[in-house]
């Protein structure tokens, strides 16, 4: 195949696009587990709840996508409060405690949403139209589809109000110091556990957001999450663990190899670029190629 | 007077004895231990939106036999476990099935993924195995108790897109080109290579032949990369999480081909149709039902309404025109078959199905002796005319017109695929 200007152009925009998505579903991730060091498997099906109730939201009270990410903010954030504070009671406060029990944990209630959304919406694929999800914009012969485009652009956003979050407030700064040194943060009169609540919450806000773009990206069902497991925490490590630009830089790398594999090479081989692109920077970089 | 008061006499005491005799039998046949078949079903994971349709479908005929009396005059009920759609689980469920719950009979779950893991057990015990929607998978066992629903012909993997290409060839520019793209699953390989052998038969030179990753997120780039070919025919052969990408992304880069479209599971499900709408126009696509007034099976249209009045409360296809008359029609078979042998007798269960054309809902079915339909009937449909987003317009004539088979024909292929989106 020749390789067109074109075709070249396409495809990394197409690799951004889909970067600026991973990116908002692998934040959240590289808070809890990056920051926090909670295995939280079940994050991706967090992102399918999200997706659910966008839907829901969408069919019961014609709310857009968008918005709806924003009015389930609040419920995921207390629903990871709450679950952080059953992790931490049970596993986590007994220091050493066997962390497989906690993993365990995360496991069940992946299993558990998937079953409940089951019950609650049936097992048939649920998607919402929008008025924009149909059409494109057209700049010369680079074409952006809205579907892509606008999730893209917002978890960009996100992610970068996040960041700034992190790094000018408060809280922010006790979340990266819980990170560092829980003890410390103790002797300096904080209270870790709550910091770390409300991190959590923090994460669980993100999934419930890449959720509601993901229902803008495609259609879901109840197991859709498993898919992405993976991804999510391989661009956690990628990115460096913690490291909030990371994320968003290791996510558009792996969505730009996946783009630029699926046109020049096939497909097919997206998985063993991205995955080969994560054992090579273990290999030489431990740390991840933007971690320190 | 005497003659006339004997008569009433005779009459009321027949009735009476008939009538006891008929209680006595339905007593007897209520103290029957009740006739089991087992099954694994996709009831969550990705196979789950059609498994549990199938469920409600077979759940259905078990109703109504029961209500005739049952089978054998043995009421029957159903053993099933999830298989989660993960094929590593169906071995376990069948030896459970078998030795644990001793079931009578075995029928298969859904997709050639779930169905070739249970396929070794049937052959050790050599069990009839109704099977619902495999893709060529008795090629390698050629075992003679597998029967296979999906209505493919004698060679799957070639029937199963053949129809696709024999439509497709009947574009306006006469095609030359094609480019052939899959999902990387068992159901994609074996379909991509059936179209392989009849894009050569057609003497179509393929220009692209690539596979994509389960969890494809963005086909884009896929299709841009097919366009570069500049292929005549563009097939592919997806499943339902993957359909709604490619045909959106066909869309939105504005693919030009002559024909578009292929073996893509999922255009068949109401919940899919919702969600495209009109990005269906043009796609020439899989179905195994469609409310044209050339498709008229004998009791389908009743099956139909009962399935779409329960549908909604199960939570699954609303329409059902996909998988659910043929898990039903899967269950008129061996129940049929029962019937006449009567007898659990797998062997003559094998012979007697191998043997006979099946009166069912989705037509008559008869068998070839490697368990795939003698006659295939793989129907490809070209979308057009679709407005809104509603399903109710898939219940009328219209939108999907047949353009293969010949018999079930009830339109003609537009050609260029931009053009037929018009």
């Amino acid at each position: 195949m020749d390789i067109s200007l074109d075709l070249l152009f396409n495809a990394i925009v197409s690799g951004v696009l889909l970067g600026g998505f991973y990116a908002a579903m692998s934040l959240g991730i590289s808070i809890s587990f990056g920051m926090l060091d909670i295995v939280n498997i079940s994050h991706p099906a967090m992102i399918i709840l999200g997706a659910y109730l966008t839907w829901w939201l969408n069919e019961t009270y014609g709310i857009d996508p968008i918005l709806a990410a924003i009015v389930l903010a609040p419920f995921f954030f207390i629903l990871g409060f709450v679950i952080y504070r059953i992790y931490y009671d049970r596993f986590e406060k007994n220091v050493g405690g066997d962390s497989l029990r906690g993993l365990a944990f995360f496991f069940g209630i992946l299993f558990i949403i998937e079953m409940v959304l089951i019950l609650l919406f049936g097992v048939d694929y649920r998607n919402i139209n929008t008025t924009y999800t149909d059409s494109s914009l057209n700049l010369g012969f680079v074409s952006l589809p809205y579907r892509l485009l606008i999730p893209c652009a917002l978890s960009v956003g996100l992610l970068l109000l996040i960041r700034e979050v992190f790094r000018r407030t408060y809280f922010g700064r006790a979340v990266s110091a819980v990170a560092q040194d829980p003890l410390a943060l103790q002797l300096m009169g904080v209270n870790p556990v709550k910091v770390k609540g409300y991190a959590f919450g923090l994460s669980l806000m993100i999934a419930g957001f890449s959720g509601a773009m993901l229902m803008i990206i495609q259609s879901v069902q109840p197991a859709a999450g498993r898919d992405y497991i993976g991804l999510v925490f391989a661009v956690c490590v990628l990115g460096g663990m913690g490291n909030l630009m990371g994320t968003l830089l290791a996510a558009m790398i792996l969505g730009i190899a996946e783009s630029m594999t699926a046109t020049f090479a096939g497909p097919s081989w997206a998985p063993a670029v991205s995955f080969g692109l994560l054992l090579f920077t273990l290999a030489v970089r431990p740390q991840g190629i933007f971690g320190k | 007077m005497f003659v006339s008061s004997m008569r009433r006499r005779v009459i009321v005491s027949a009735v009476t004895l008939l009538t006891s005799f008929g209680i006595m039998s339905a007593s007897l046949a209520q103290n029957k231990p009740p006739l089991r078949i087992g099954f694994g079903m996709g009831l969550t994971g990705g196979m789950a939106a059609n498994g549990k349709a199938a469920l409600v479908s077979m759940e259905i005929w078990r109703e109504e036999i029961n209500k005739k009396g049952g089978l054998l005059g043995r009421q029957v009920e159903f053993v099933y476990y999830d298989d989660q759609s993960n094929p590593s689980l169906v071995p376990g469920i069948y030896t459970k099935l078998l030795d644990i719950d001793k079931v009578d009979l075995v029928v298969s779950g859904y997709g050639t993924n779930l169905i070739a893991p249970a396929m070794p057990i049937a052959m050790q015990r050599n069990l009839l195995f109704i099977t619902l929607f495999g893709t060529n998978v008795n090629a390698k066992f050629n075992y003679p108790g597998y029967f296979q629903m999906m209505p493919n012909g004698k060679e799957p993997a070639v029937g199963l897109s053949g129809g696709f290409f024999d439509a497709a060839m009947t574009a306006k520019k006469k095609p030359t080109t094609v480019a052939i793209v899959g999902g990387d699953n068992e159901f994609a390989a074996m379909t991509t290579e059936g179209a392989r052998v009849v894009a050569k038969k057609y003497n179509l030179k393929v220009v692209y032949d690539k596979t994509y990753p389960p969890n494809t997120t963005d086909y884009t780039p896929i299709l841009r990369a097919v366009q570069a070919t500049n292929p005549d025919i563009v097939y592919f052969a997806s499943y339902p999480n993957e359909t709604p990408g490619v045909i959106r992304a066909a869309r939105e880069i504005g693919l030009k081909t002559e024909v578009f479209g292929g073996t893509m599971i999922g255009l068949g499900f109401a919940a899919i149709k919702k969600q495209l709408g009109p990005l269906l126009n043009g796609v020439v696509g899989y179905e195994l039902y469609a409310a044209e007034k050339t498709v008229n099976f004998p009791g389908i249209d009743n099956f139909l309404k009962i399935y779409q009045a329960r549908a909604e409360k199960e939570g699954v296809d609303p329409l059902g025109y996909y998988l659910p008359p043929y898990a039903y029609a899967q269950m008129e078979i061996l129940g049929q078959a029962v019937e006449k042998i009567g007898s659990l007798d797998q062997k003559k269960l094998i012979d007697y199905v191998h043997s006979t054309t099946f009166k069912t809902v989705v037509g008559d079915v008869k068998f070839a002796a490697n368990g795939e339909w003698e006659v295939g009937r793989p129907m490809y449909v070209q979308y057009r005319g679709v407005k809104g987003n509603e399903i109710d317009q898939f219940r009328k004539p219209g939108p999907s017109a047949i353009i293969s088979p010949k018999e079930l024909k009830s339109g003609e292929l537009i050609t260029p695929y931009q053009e037929a989106i018009k």
